[in-house]
């Protein structure tokens, strides 16, 4: 498989320029942590009613972390809670299952660049991590949690 | 090794250059490779480089044989049959025990126990000479470059019984200052533990200086020598520590078999590690007596294929010549040394003066792990993570390195395919 699969442009423009990479105070915060890799994030979300009003992230990863993060924080913005879980679950299956994603009714978008991903079984929880601690921010979990039991 | 101080690593009177001047006739590299069943592969298209060899050696032909002549010829328990199965057994066992005793200098066999791997022996040492001499409030001293195997168990060790852990520092080049190192050693420390080489970093310690400095004050060492033994002349009673652990599958052999070397009078003193069949002379409800040495530390039947297989692996050292096998992969080393050191994009982490094998590093705008993805894609396999030594990763402010490391059957072509390897990385990420 061509290595371009995995790192598509996409993935290496948002590795090296993460979008939303800050912090946000009086957020609900959590943070993921890697230990194979040593991967280190945290995830800051701002909800009015039921809708991601911003959320953003800060922290240390591989590129297909960092960019992960990054692009999953657009993707989330202005969506209700709920939708947030929806994209999760969709993304989670995009890159761990092993038939190729059925249609969904949730479009992805920009998203799917992560597809590649699911031929190296050793970097799905680089992918993962933010969306673990994304979930757990969202959840209002405060521990760190690390991407061993979740995948 | 290196250049700096030789009197721990050459023989007496030679240098490093007299050295590398003598005939080469030992060592053929393109030989060693040729033993070595797993190397003729392709991995993703491309001929296989195995650069993680600190992580585990592969396995030379002799030692896949003996393992399989074991099981096909004469598999039985050990020690206890009288059928001719069982003889033979117990003699091939044995006689790896006398392997071991005879690669690290050891005075007996009773000072030779096996255990699944280093992490074994190490944990073994915390829980029973641990457990009898260490006291609420002493302590125990290790290095900031440790591997997690030589530090949790001092860890649990403390919590036990309510002593403390206390840690050497190490200076931008990965070394021990020993002046720090002494002044550590106080009225309180029980003992001393520490990497003989450092799988992180590759740093050698100095290792006869550090056991001179502790017997002064009576303090016993613990050296875990997991990277050691495949990489460096091992001589228990030149080096006199009072414990050092080996590891199988570190030096050519198979995966949980290692043995713990102890100098007798502890080992004597010590009560088991665990109980069960073969460490024990009789039993009764009211009263049992335990084995000689080595048996006492030995309950269960053991690893009886893994022993025969880490006789085996000694067997391979020995007939490469472990002077000739440093002499090669120092100059592998060497060689890797300069070509990172030419990329202006790397960091070496680990630049001590006594180093062997290890070449840990850092590429600026390539995560270790994209890094170790690439170079898998052009069959180059090395590890990138934190090595089980987080506390090393931290006190070098990274998360994780990558990492490649030389066995003897690792050349500078191997290098060079690793440098192009970086090179493409650092060409797909800036
Ligand atoms: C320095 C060091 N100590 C201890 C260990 C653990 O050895 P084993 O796998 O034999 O338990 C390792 C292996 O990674 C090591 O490199």
């Amino acid at each position: 498989m061509d290595l371009r699969e995995l790192y598509q442009d996409l993935i290496l423009d948002h590795s090296r320029k993460p979008r939303n990479f800050r912090t946000l105070p009086s957020a609900r915060c959590a943070e993921g942590y890697n230990p194979l890799c040593g991967d280190r994030i945290k995830v800051f979300v701002n909800i009015e009613g039921n809708m991601v009003k911003d959320v953003c992230f800060q922290g240390a990863g591989c590129a297909i972390c960092t960019a992960s993060a990054s692009l999953m924080t657009d993707a989330i913005r202005d969506k209700t809670e709920e939708q947030a879980h929806e994209i999760f679950e969709s993304f989670h299956r995009l890159v761990t299952s092993e038939e190729p994603p059925k249609a969904e009714g949730i479009d992805l978008g920009k998203l799917s660049v992560f597809a590649g991903v699911r031929e190296y079984p050793i970097r799905i929880k680089c992918a993962t991590l933010a969306w673990h601690t994304l979930r757990a921010a969202l959840d209002k979990e405060t521990e760190a949690i690390t991407t061993e039991s979740t995948d | 090794m290196s250049t700096g101080s030789p009197d721990s690593l050459l023989p007496d009177g030679e240098t490093l250059e007299e050295l590398s001047n003598s005939p080469r006739a030992t060592f053929d590299v393109e030989k060693i490779r040729a033993e070595f069943p797993v190397l003729d592969q392709r991995v993703n298209g491309h001929p296989l480089i195995y650069l993680d060899n600190a992580a585990t050696t592969q396995k030379p032909r002799s030692v896949i044989e003996a393992i399989g002549s074991y099981y096909s010829n004469n598999n039985a328990n050990v020690h206890r049959g009288v059928h001719e199965l069982s003889q033979r057994a117990t003699v091939d066992f044995e006689q790896s025990r006398e392997k071991v005793r005879n690669l690290i200098g050891a005075s007996s066999i009773e000072e030779i126990i096996f255990v699944r791997g280093a992490t074994e022996g190490i944990n073994l040492v915390a829980q029973t000479f641990g457990r009898t001499r260490v006291r609420a409030g002493d302590e125990i001293l290790i290095t900031t470059m440790e591997h997690h195997s030589n530090i949790v168990p001092w860890q649990m060790l403390c919590e036990q019984v309510g002593a403390k852990l206390k840690v050497v520092p190490i200076n931008d080049r990965g070394e021990i200052s020993l002046d720090e190192y002494e002044s550590l050693l106080g009225e309180k420390t029980r003992l001393v533990a520490a990497a003989h080489l450092s799988n992180a970093l590759g740093t050698i310690n100095p290792v006869h200086e550090m056991v001179r400095l502790a017997h002064e004050k009576d303090i016993p060492v613990l050296l875990d020598s997991a990277q050691g033994t495949s990489h460096l002349e091992v001589d228990v009673k030149d080096i006199d520590c009072d414990f050092l652990v080996l590891s199988g599958h570190k030096m050519y052999g198979p995966t949980g078999i290692g043995a713990l070397y102890g100098k007798k009078e502890h080992l004597s003193a010590m009560p088991p590690y665990q109980g069960g069949g073969d460490m024990i002379l009789s039993v009764t409800f009211e009263k049992t007596t335990y084995n000689e040495l080595p048996h006492k530390f030995e309950a269960g039947t053991p690893n009886i294929a893994g022993a025969i297989g880490l006789g085996a692996a000694i067997d391979f050292l020995e007939s490469c010549g472990v002077k000739a096998l440093m002499e090669h992969e120092h100059e592998v080393l060497v060689y890797g040394e300069e070509a990172l050191r030419n990329l202006p994009e790397v960091r070496l982490i680990g630049e001590a003066k006594e180093k062997s094998s290890v070449l840990s590093f850092v590429v600026a705008g390539v995560h270790p792990h994209d890094l170790g993805t690439i170079l898998d894609h052009q069959g180059i396999a090395i590890r990138t993570g934190h090595h089980c030594a987080q506390p090393t990763m931290e006190r070098f402010q990274v998360p994780a390195t990558a990492r490649a490391s030389i066995a003897c059957f690792n050349t500078k072509q191997d290098i060079d395919a690793l440098i192009r390897g970086i090179k493409s990385a650092i060409e797909v990420f800036t």
